[in-house]
């Protein structure tokens, strides 16, 4: 059950410092990037590697990794961005990276600058990062300069790439890409229009690839593993492993790192199950902005890109959000709703506005003052949102209402009929 | 250097500047405004002022980004931020009662700082990305996780 359990991100997690040069140099860590600085392959072929390991993005969105660094130029000043800004609700695996194995990101990042022609990379963590995560990945940055694999003419290789770490202040909507890069330029997090992608117009103007703490972590233990190993786990069209964030009613919430397809029910087992030997209810099966899937749907579901949108939700940021039979489902929905009115970064009026109509009928419905009509908001407020915003937080505060409203519209109805929840003693 | 900006605040300000290329000074306003709030526990109109003259800005510049991050603050609050979690991962596993438990043995709500200036009780919206330890909380950024009761008070009887 447990085939390829924390082999990529997670593989120095025996290690008694995990964190540590030795302790990556001891699973194979920088052998791909001293490689590459020993016979300088052109970068295309190092995209074209990507490319067929059929490696996706690991933020939400799940887009081809090789096919976005091949969007980059060949240019004189271009950049690389890692997304460390992790804070879709539910999900914690960056963070442990970059706690336990922040060398696998910078050879990632050092690999994928290279590939892309970037002079530079930023990995920009979220404030809330400052401590463990931030002091990890400083020391390790120190120890890669220390042991030359950064900086300027690398061992002779004529190569230079400079890494900096950089920290955000308090701001969800900054691990948008394009909101990420205005706060990178020192101004608040207003989401960009796209086109241009950043591929064209990115930090300060200039070409730039921004990729996620996982995606950057995956790519050295892709290039040094035998081709076809990597496309060889998982499925067809989901290759590889993913990080699972597995939290909320469950015996033992943790991040495991498996193949893409693993079985839910493996998921579960291997967190002890539900919690308190109840049974289980829902799944939100990847971030707080994912429709969530009852307990039927979830009983024979593969954690795939590809079974979960079969199902009606999505494989997202990989959180597995797990809920027992004794959830309010309204109450959850509020408290979602409540977080999405909060972080809307207010540029757009329909997520802006709508966030709050959303927020303010749910908590209206949870107090027993819901009205029919309001079931007929939840319906339309969602659909004005989504898709007439600039940016995706739109749609990640609509689904979930979508999401919810379509498998448990019995509590709310409940709610707005007796004025109470369906669901244990209130 | 001026009143506001010591030596001191200056090294540590171009530590941010020496990220970005020069010609980007801007890029510094978030670390900057981050070193300020550090030395003195909270901005104001002056001490952005500070900062947008040392790093060449027009002040409004600094003044969106300091009113933008929730990470900045512009009233003095207690010395040791606690931000507790409760988003959808904590909520599920009691964070509501975690917070109101630190509301109650606090006598102060979320937003506000206890009188004698030791403690900022933050309101937490965003999801701290502790989830696989909910209920959680940050102390000076510090995760705690897998909180009872007894074991936040040990943790905030301790600080000074």
């Amino acid at each position: 059950m447990t085939r390829h359990h924390n082999e990529m991100c997670f593989a120095t997690l025996e290690h008694p410092k995990p964190w540590t040069l030795k302790a990556y140099e001891s699973v194979g860590g920088y052998r791909a990037w001293r490689k590459i600085l020993a016979e300088r392959p052109p970068r295309r072929d190092l995209i074209e590697q990507v490319k067929a390991s059929g490696l996706r993005g690991r933020g939400g969105a799940g887009f081809p990794t090789g096919m976005k660094w091949s969007f980059m130029p060949d240019c004189e000043e271009s950049y690389l961005v890692c997304n460390a800004d992790e804070s879709e609700p539910g999900t914690c695996k960056d963070r442990d990276i970059l706690r336990f194995n922040p060398h696998a990101l910078i050879e990632g990042v050092a690999i994928a600058c290279y590939a892309t022609g970037a002079r530079a990379g930023y990995i920009y963590l979220r404030e809330e990062f400052t401590d463990e995560p931030h002091f990890r990945l400083r020391a390790a940055l120190r120890e890669a300069y220390e042991t030359g694999m950064l900086g300027s003419d690398i061992r002779g290789s004529g190569i230079t790439i400079n890494l900096f770490d950089t920290l955000g202040a308090g701001a969800y909507i900054c691990g948008e890409e394009t909101a990420l890069l205005e706060s990178l330029e020192g101004k608040k997090g207003f989401p960009r229009f796209k086109p241009p992608f950043p591929a064209n117009y990115g930090l300060w103007g200039r070409p730039t690839t921004v990729n996620n703490v996982e995606t950057l972590a995956l790519v050295p233990g892709i290039l040094r593993r035998e081709p076809g190993w990597f496309d060889g786990v998982g499925t067809e069209k989901s290759p590889g492993t993913r990080c699972f964030s597995v939290s909320g009613h469950v015996s033992r919430p943790g991040n495991h790192e498996l193949p893409l397809g693993t079985p839910f029910a493996d998921l579960l087992e291997l967190c002890g199950g539900v919690w308190k030997n109840r049974e289980l209810k829902a799944v939100i099966p990847g971030g707080s902005s994912v429709p969530v899937l009852p307990a039927e749907a979830m009983a024979d579901l593969n954690m795939d890109f590809e079974s979960l949108a079969a199902a009606g939700s999505m494989l997202g940021s990989g959180a597995v959000i797990v809920m027992d039979e004794t959830t309010d489902m309204v109450k959850v929905l509020q408290r979602i709703s409540r977080f999405y009115f909060q972080e809307s970064c207010g540029q757009c009026t329909p997520c802006r506005e709508g966030t709050g109509w959303l927020y303010r009928v749910l908590t209206r419905i949870v107090e027993g003052q819901g009205t029919e009509g309001d079931l007929k908001i939840l319906e339309e407020v969602p659909a004005r949102i989504e898709g007439h915003t600039i940016c995706a937080l739109g749609d990640a505060a609509a689904w979930p209402v979508q999401g919810i409203l379509r498998h448990f519209r019995g509590e709310f109805e409940h709610y707005i009929r007796h004025g109470k929840s369906m669901v244990g003693p209130s | 250097m001026s009143d506001i900006l010591t030596s001191d605040l200056c090294d540590r300000i171009d530590a941010w500047l020496g990220r970005f290329p020069a010609e980007h000074r801007r890029s510094a306003v978030l670390g900057a405004l981050r070193e300020v709030q550090k030395e003195y526990g909270h901005l104001t109109p002056e001490r952005m002022d500070a900062v947008a003259d040392y790093l060449g800005l027009p002040a409004i510049q600094v003044y969106e980004v300091g009113s933008f991050y929730t990470g900045f603050q512009h009233q003095p609050v207690g010395r040791h931020t606690v931000a507790v979690c409760t988003n959808i991962s904590c909520w599920l596993r009691g964070g509501e009662e975690i917070l109101a438990h630190i509301e109650k043995s606090l006598g102060i709500r979320a937003g506000e700082s206890t009188e004698d200036g030791r403690i900022f009780l933050k309101s937490e919206e965003e999801c701290l990305a502790g989830c696989c330890g909910a209920p959680m909380m940050q102390v000076d950024h510090v995760y705690h996780e897998n909180l009872t009761p007894e074991k936040i008070d040990k943790i905030l009887e301790a600080l000074s």
